[in-house]
């Protein structure tokens, strides 16, 4: 026996290569949660170039490598598009099913990524370009559960407590199978996840789907903003620093999570009737932040540290006692968040769009659910948003070629 | 057994198109002058496959073939324990129009450089009576020989598939 042809999947190269741009340009305030560093670490300027997420092939077209320690969609670019899509598992699908749908997944994933049509594609013409189409996969607890057994799930992997500002909606929270899908081309991403949904069609059922928008990435130097004219991502941890990396990537196990991490998505309403009613200077007291640059109210520019001591001539504090950048503050590292918002605007009422608020972080219990018990206590921006939707995903390392994502949870013995 | 706890057993958890060349007599990686033929099998590569997902009955494989030798290789049979009974077909209008699908004679044939593309609507691998229920995700072991007698086993990943409902007409052939 020897080698008479070669795989397919193996031995197309990376599409790795290029110089990471732009990376730590998205800054801004974040609607619902914003941590503020306390050391000004976190800016653009400072940020060190590590593993390239994408390259541009010769067309032009920029292509984010699938295979890699950790799965695309967390540390790279955000795209101009993204799509969650939830799914919950048939009672039939069993251990050994959950194998082959995540085999399934992570083919069309890395051939999507490429640009290239999945197998039994039926429009490989929509594939290319893939305009820097990522696919991320997270785990409910369920799917764990039915893969590795109860013990193989992570405390943080479950609901979160309620919060006195939530009004959730079954149907905008939870599942089992989360899909995400970026990219910087709407009808690319349209098409990835449709075939993504006809390959996990024999083993589970959609449960929701939500659709967001940000600034394209070559849009200037503020990353993106949201629907109340916010700067959006202001000093999040940037992507190849150890600040990051200690916020993000999952150290405390378990062992099948390895170089993975976990994401919040939250839908948050947002009252755009409410907020037309309040004048500049209120809308900039609820966050602390100038509208315009981002900046915080006692600073010039966006990446400058807000003063929470300075006070104003009347003998107030320049930042108000509640606004959002003094609630949302967190200093160590390792209690920081990695935020990556988008806005929608769907639904029959055009006149409550909001938030799809995706935050990373390597411990939920420790890192996001302190910031939103005090968001949640005291916020002014409380007054103009809802929590309408809430997950808590456990989102695997990467893989290699040949491999799949998750593959380390099948590892488990139950 | 069924055939996904044998697709299990084998261990073929990657979705990799995994080739190897069987019943080939020759040692030699690349052929120098003066040698034999390099057999059939040793000159193809397979990229792409994969089997429509099917409870029993008929099914198709597809992917693509490139001959990298310098002769025509011929394909002239596909092997599968899925099915003990397997074609290779054409796909083409019959008298009345309509898309047909029927046994291709004599195999299929690849000049040098050319490139076979098995795909729905179009040339395929047939599985005539696939007996035990072949799901989304499972691997599919397929034993491809050419002409000469040398034969390459690949494996393919199975997919659910909906598309290409073309009518079969059995063959007139034996």
């Amino acid at each position: 026996m020897r080698q008479a042809a070669d795989s397919a999947v193996s031995r197309r190269g990376f599409l790795m290569g290029g110089a990471a741009a732009g990376i730590g340009a998205m800054g801004g305030v974040s609607l619902s949660l914003l941590t503020e560093p306390h050391a000004p670490d976190a800016t653009a300027a400072e940020a060190p170039l590590t593993t390239p997420p994408t390259a541009a092939t010769p067309e032009g077209d920029p292509r984010v490598a699938f295979h890699g320690r950790h799965q695309p969609g967390i540390s790279t670019p955000p795209q101009a598009a993204i799509t969650y899509v939830a799914l919950d598992l048939d009672e039939t699908t069993d251990r050994a099913a959950l194998r082959r749908l995540l085999q399934l997944l992570s083919d069309d994933a890395d051939r999507l990524m490429r640009g290239e049509p999945a197998l039994a594609d039926l429009e490989p013409e929509l594939a290319a370009p893939a305009a820097a189409l990522t696919v991320t996969f997270g785990f409910g607890p369920e799917l764990v559960r039915r893969a590795a057994g109860d013990s193989a799930v992570p405390e943080w992997l479950r609901p979160l407590p309620r919060f006195a500002i939530d009004q959730l909606e079954p149907g905008w929270s939870d599942g089992d199978l989360l899909l995400q899908v970026g990219s910087d081309d709407s009808l690319t991403l349209a098409h990835a996840v449709r075939v993504l949904l006809k390959d996990s069609r024999a083993f589970a059922r959609p449960r929701w789907t939500q659709n967001g928008f940000r600034r394209p990435p070559t849009t200037g130097t503020i990353g993106t903003r949201n629907h109340f004219g916010q700067v959006d991502g202001t000093s999040n941890p940037v992507p190849g620093t150890a600040d990051f990396d200690a916020a993000v990537w999952t150290h405390d196990g378990p062992d099948w999570l390895a170089d993975g991490t976990s994401l919040v998505l939250r839908r948050i309403r947002m009252d755009i009737a409410g907020w037309d009613k309040i004048d500049r200077h209120s809308r900039e007291q609820s966050v602390g932040r100038s509208l315009a640059t981002g900046a915080p109210l006692t600073g010039a520019t966006e990446i400058d540290d807000p003063d929470l001591d300075a006070v104003g001539p009347t003998g107030f504090p320049v930042i108000h006692d509640l606004a959002h950048v003094r609630r949302a503050r967190v200093n160590a590292p390792e209690h920081r968040i990695f935020r990556r918002a988008y806005n929608y605007a769907e639904g029959p009422d055009s006149s409550s769009p909001g938030q799809l608020f995706a935050s990373y972080q390597a411990d939920v219990d420790r890192q996001f659910v302190p910031i939103q018990e005090r968001l949640s206590a005291a916020d002014l921006l409380n007054q103009w948003t809802t929590p309408i939707g809430s997950g808590v995903y456990a989102l695997p390392g990467g893989c290699r070629p040949g491999g799949y994502v998750g593959e380390p949870l099948f590892a488990v013995g139950i | 057994m069924t055939i996904r706890a044998l697709v299990a057993a084998l261990g073929l958890t990657a979705l990799l198109v995994v080739l190897s060349a069987c019943g080939s007599p020759s040692e030699a990686a690349s052929p120098t002058e003066g040698q034999a033929q390099p057999m059939q099998a040793d000159t193809v590569q397979a990229k792409d496959l994969w089997v429509k997902a099917v409870d029993s009955g008929m099914s198709a494989g597809f992917g693509t073939l490139t001959n990298t030798g310098s002769s025509d290789v011929v394909l002239t049979s596909a092997a599968s324990i899925i099915s003990s009974d397997m074609e290779l077909h054409v796909t083409g209008p019959d008298e009345d129009g309509q898309m047909v699908m029927s046994p291709q004679e004599g195999g299929f044939i690849i000049a040098p450089g050319d490139t076979l593309v098995l795909e729905p609507g179009g040339d395929h691998i047939m599985f005539m009576d696939v007996r035990e229920p072949v799901g989304p995700g499972d691997t599919v072991d397929l034993t491809l020989t050419f002409e000469d007698g040398s034969a390459v086993d690949v494996t393919a990943p199975a997919k659910d598939f909906t598309g290409g409902d073309e009518e079969y007409v059995p063959g007139t052939h034996e």
